[in-house]
């Protein structure tokens, strides 16, 4: 076992990680704004991607510029999945509202592959992919953007939850609805924000991981299943615990394919989860709560 | 709201009532085809599905078959078992054709074997496992080379080469642990040690773990047995981290597709793989080259994309049953009958020579060696 | 409890009468998956509508009993009718050994731990390669036989998988309308006041998620000798979901639900066929379609319609 062996696992989990992170912030953010858990944020991962690249072929713009085209577009899907299916609903029972966003994931990707094709398709990395070596272990320029932007992006998320009139009116949606509304903050509005909020970091999440991963009609699904379990060891947080569940999820699976079998890695992560759950019932960063009847 | 309700009922039932009922025509023979048209196989599927399509209408134009026409009916399985035993089912009591093409994988040509035997209707399936002839079965076919090919056509070089050495690194669905079975059990016969076996899931995204162990164990060649994207990854993250070891991949990814998706990273990297990735470049002299050329021509030419050899698995399917009804077979048994009589055929995947003990009926030469070179296909000498 | 079993009679009179009907075509192979899924949405259905606890993970159970049974009797030669009830107290045993712990979480934390548990029987299906033959799966798995009566094709077998679902559903039915399901609802409606009430919540809850996974590993069982070939992908992540959505759909602690919310489920892509490519958007479409106006699942839904299109009418006529 060499030094730079582990740098290299530590280094590819914390890169994979990242992108685990910005998935599961997008998943927080909805529910604590609304208390769905999306599943269709998976989708909005690839509608980021597959759009990118829309936008580079088919309408030939330079890279710089189909980017934001892209998290616009992606964003655009975002407002208009919670006009269409969520806001409409009669009984938004907790339940109904997972198998509601797992017909529109479905819906999603089947329009998606429609309009695309099932093929997998590749876009070029944003700055060249001259390896960098970081003392003995190597990464990749595009890694240092995911690292760069998910940095930002939490940075920013950071700065408007905390700092901003609506940023704040949504925490305060987060901890309590029927108060939220009492004090008169419009809680749907709140709603649709957490949505736009989340569709444009997935999106986000979905381009910056293309030139490394490729991208496809149905990337969402794993990527999202991932995003999620970060979230739930985060706690569920729109912050800081979250993105440690994406890296520490990252880094549990590097480790776990590099030290003990990659036929396994995705199951020894798991069951690792499992076990902080069920010593840790409340999350890994939760408070023991006292529950109210 | 009611009626908004009420209209989306009736959009149903009329989607529903409009699903297309097929009649056969007069005299019409009619054969269908189970494949993976979406899904994770649906890499395979769809060229196979456009293949056989593209051959029927073909052979409708040029007058049927002996006057009769030729009809294909086809199902989208999805790449799932239970639903390709359903369908296959449906093909033979619904649709009652003499014959089945397909399924795409092996894991689904397995489910389906059962069907086909108890109902004895000859299936020629275009997935590579080699459980699916071997132990021979009465009534089940296929067109698709075996692994055991495609490994031996590595192992062959690697020995050539004196290179002992070998890193696998499979993906872990149908595909990826056929390979890997064949990998293992053929290495001892060239003189090869397998010094490590990993494999990653069909979905993720980055390999570098499994390499970077791999790096540790220094071994003399890598064989990544896998689809796209998987293997394209790979070479990217080989590239990362400035691996030296010659990469081989397997067939599985020998399509322009592959370099597309892997850019510079694929240069240098070599496979096993069917003639028709490299058609043009044949020797006038090989006996496949005229139906290669012409598939290519004709998939360009209808599906705007390059035809690969998981279409061509289709096309032999389909030309092999035309053959079994030139010669006057009608009936299930007497398609598979005829069947196992071609000799000689020289199709898209290889030279085909069917007999009651071998219903794979392909040899070694249906694989060539291809390396990356400039972003192209070139025949290893 | 009389209405309710002339309800149940009719029910399986019903079922038992199609083959009549649909004998030797291909409809009849589709029905021998909807007993399957009626029995697996019948298995979560306790879970999930009458203890309100979810899973994401029962489709791990419905493998595991599949494989077991698929592995005793194909590679060790065993009687299915001895496999069966091995794999199910296996299965059982497990569930009961792991419902402490996990049914000790709650809301999504629940739905995570049950995700993941399905996910690790997944990979062990994939990875153990010796005992399941890993991804390209296990087959000659065996027909199930009565002495020298084989269950070996279609018109028979939907008689063995019925008589299971029937046995399921009249069993589930008295269930639910003894005491346990008092004490179930109870437990769904407020856990706190159900312990106070005297019941033990905990072990209550963990009893309902090992007879969920017992009743879905028969299903596995009944589901492997009747393909004679299973392999992992039908064990997914992607099958818990789709069982979730069948008792959803079907209606949140209605067993007549269950079956059909299952029936709709599987028919469905039959019907959609006619639809190639668009079949999965229709799919997709259909699932928010249904939530949006039949929030109380089928089993609600659909008798309200029909009381609303006989005021409407009866209102014209006054």
């Amino acid at each position: 076992m060499q030094f730079d062996q582990l740098l290299q696992y530590l280094l590819s989990g914390l890169s994979t990680g990242a992108i685990y992170a910005l998935i599961g912030i997008g998943f927080s953010i909805i529910y604590n704004a609304t208390g769905i858990i999306n599943f269709a944020q998976g989708e909005f991962v690839m509608l980021g991607g597959m759009l990118t690249l829309l936008f580079l072929e088919t309408c030939k713009l330079p890279l710089w510029a189909a980017i934001p085209c892209a998290i616009s577009v992606a964003t655009a899907s975002g407002i208009l999945f919670e006009r269409l299916a969520i806001r409409p609903l009669r009984q938004p029972t907790p339940i109904n509202l997972v198998i509601i966003t797992i017909g529109g994931s479905i819906l999603i990707r089947g329009l998606s592959m429609l309009l695309w094709g099932k093929d997998t398709h590749a876009i070029p990395p944003f700055s060249g992919e001259e390896p960098i070596a970081v003392g003995g272990a190597t990464i990749l320029p595009q890694h240092l953007w995911i690292l760069g932007i998910t940095l930002l992006i939490i940075a920013a998320n950071k700065f408007f939850f905390y700092y901003t009139v609506s940023g704040k009116a949504m925490r305060a949606c987060a901890y309590n609805r029927r108060a939220a509304g009492l004090v008169g903050i419009d809680v749907r509005r709140m709603v649709l924000f957490s949505f736009i909020i989340s569709s444009a970091m997935g999106s986000v999440a979905g381009i910056i991981v293309a030139p490394l991963t490729m991208t496809a009609y149905d990337v969402g699904v794993m990527l999202g299943l991932k995003g999620f379990c970060a979230a739930i060891i985060g706690g569920m947080s729109s912050g800081g615990a979250t993105v440690v569940g994406g890296l520490v999820l990252g880094v549990l699976e590097s480790l776990g394919a590099g030290l003990i079998s990659s036929g396994y890695k995705d199951a020894i992560a798991f069951i690792i989860l499992l076990l902080i759950l069920f010593i840790r019932p409340q999350g890994l960063f939760g408070k023991a709560q006292s529950e109210r009847v | 709201m009611k009626k908004r309700f009420v209209v989306a009922c009736c959009l149903l039932c009329i989607s529903l009532l409009s699903a297309p009922v097929s009649f056969a025509a007069a005299g019409a023979i009619r054969i269908g085809g189970l494949f993976a048209v979406t899904g994770p196989a649906a890499f395979l599927g769809e060229p196979e599905r456009n293949s056989a399509k593209m051959v029927v209408d073909e052979i409708n134009a040029a007058g049927g078959i002996k006057g009769r026409k030729l009809e294909l009916v086809t199902y989208d399985t999805a790449g799932d078992a239970t639903k390709a035993v359903q369908l296959a089912t449906k093909l033979i009591r619904d649709d009652k054709v003499v014959a089945i093409i397909g399924p795409s994988t092996t894991g689904e040509s397995m489910a389906v074997i059962p069907v086909a035997e108890k109902e004895q209707i000859p299936l020629i399936s275009c997935s590579a496992g080699i459980k699916i002839t071997d132990p021979l079965k009465k009534w089940i076919f296929k067109t698709a080379q075996n692994d055991t090919l495609a490994v031996g056509r590595i192992f062959e070089q690697l020995q050539k080469q004196k290179l002992t050495k070998v890193s696998i690194l499979t993906v872990s669905d149908g595909f990826g642990s056929s390979g890997r079975e064949q990998l293992k059990a053929q290495a001892a016969t060239f003189g090869i040690a397998i010094v490590s076996d990993d494999t990653y899931s069909p979905k993720d995204t980055d390999m570098t773990s499994q390499l970077t162990k791999i790096r540790g164990i220094k071994p003399d060649v890598i064989i990544c047995w896998g689809t796209n994207p998987g293997p394209a990854v790979i070479a990217k993250n080989a590239k990362q981290l400035g691996l030296k070891i010659p990469l081989y991949m397997s067939h599985g990814v020998s399509s322009k597709k592959f370099i597309d998706l892997a850019g510079d990273a694929a240069e240098g990297i070599r496979l096993p793989s069917g003639k028709v990735l490299v058609a043009d470049v044949l020797p006038a002299s090989d006996p496949q080259k005229k139906s290669l050329l012409a598939f290519v021509k004709d998939y360009q030419n209808h599906f705007k994309t390059e035809g690969d050899h998981f279409g061509g698995h289709a096309w032999d399917a389909v030309m092999l049953l035309k053959g079994a009804f030139e010669n006057g077979a009608n009936t299930p048994a007497a398609v598979r009958d005829q069947l196992e009589k071609t000799k000689q055929f020289h199709g898209i995947g290889g030279t085909f020579n069917y007999s009651s003990h071998d219903h794979a009926g392909l040899g070694k030469e249906a694989f060539v060696l291809v390396e990356v070179k400039n972003k192209d296909w070139v025949i290893v000498k | 409890m009389n209405r309710d079993l002339i309800k149940f009679l009719a029910f399986a009179t019903l079922i038992l009468a199609t083959p009549q009907v649909l004998s030797g075509s291909y409809l009849m192979n589709v029905l021998l998956f909807v007993g399957i899924h009626t029995m697996l949405a019948i298995g979560l259905n306790l879970l999930l509508g009458y203890a309100g606890q979810i899973s994401l993970g029962h489709a791990g159970f419905f493998g595991l009993g599949a494989y077991l049974s698929g592995i005793l009797t194909a590679t060790y030669g065993w009687n299915p009718w001895l496999a069966m009830p091995l794999a199910a107290s296996v299965v059982g045993g497990l569930a009961f050994l792991i419902g402490f712990p996990i049914l000790k979480l709650k809301g999504h934390y629940l739905a995570m731990a049950t995700l993941g548990m399905g996910i690790i029987m997944y990979i062990i299906f994939n990875e153990t390669i010796g005992l399941t033959g890993g991804p390209s799966g296990l087959s000659g798995i065996p027909a199930i036989s009565i002495g020298s009566l084989a269950f070996d094709s279609d018109q028979k077998n939907f008689y063995l998988i019925w008589s299971f679902t029937l046995g399921m559903t009249l069993l589930t039915l008295n269930l639910t309308n003894s005491r346990i399901g008092r004490a179930l609802r109870a437990v769904h409606d407020s856990e706190v006041a159900a312990q106070v009430l005297g019941i033990n919540a905990r072990l209550l809850k963990v009893q309902i998620f090992a007879l969920s996974a017992v009743i879905s590993s028969i299903a596995g069982t009944l589901y492997a000798h009747t393909m004679t070939f299973i392999s992992p992908t039908s064990f997914g992540f992607n099958f818990s979901v789709e069982l979730l959505t069948m008792v959803v759909i079907g209606g949140l602690g209605s067993i007549y639900g269950s079956f059909l919310g299952a029936a709709l489920l599987t028919l469905l892509p039959e019907f959609l066929r006619g639809a190639q490519d668009y079949d999965i958007i229709i799919y997709g479409a259909l699932l928010m379609v249904m939530v949006k106006y039949m929030p109380g699942g089928l089993v609600r839904g659909v008798p309200d319609l029909f009381r609303k299109l006989l005021k409407k009418r009866g209102a014209r006529h006054a």
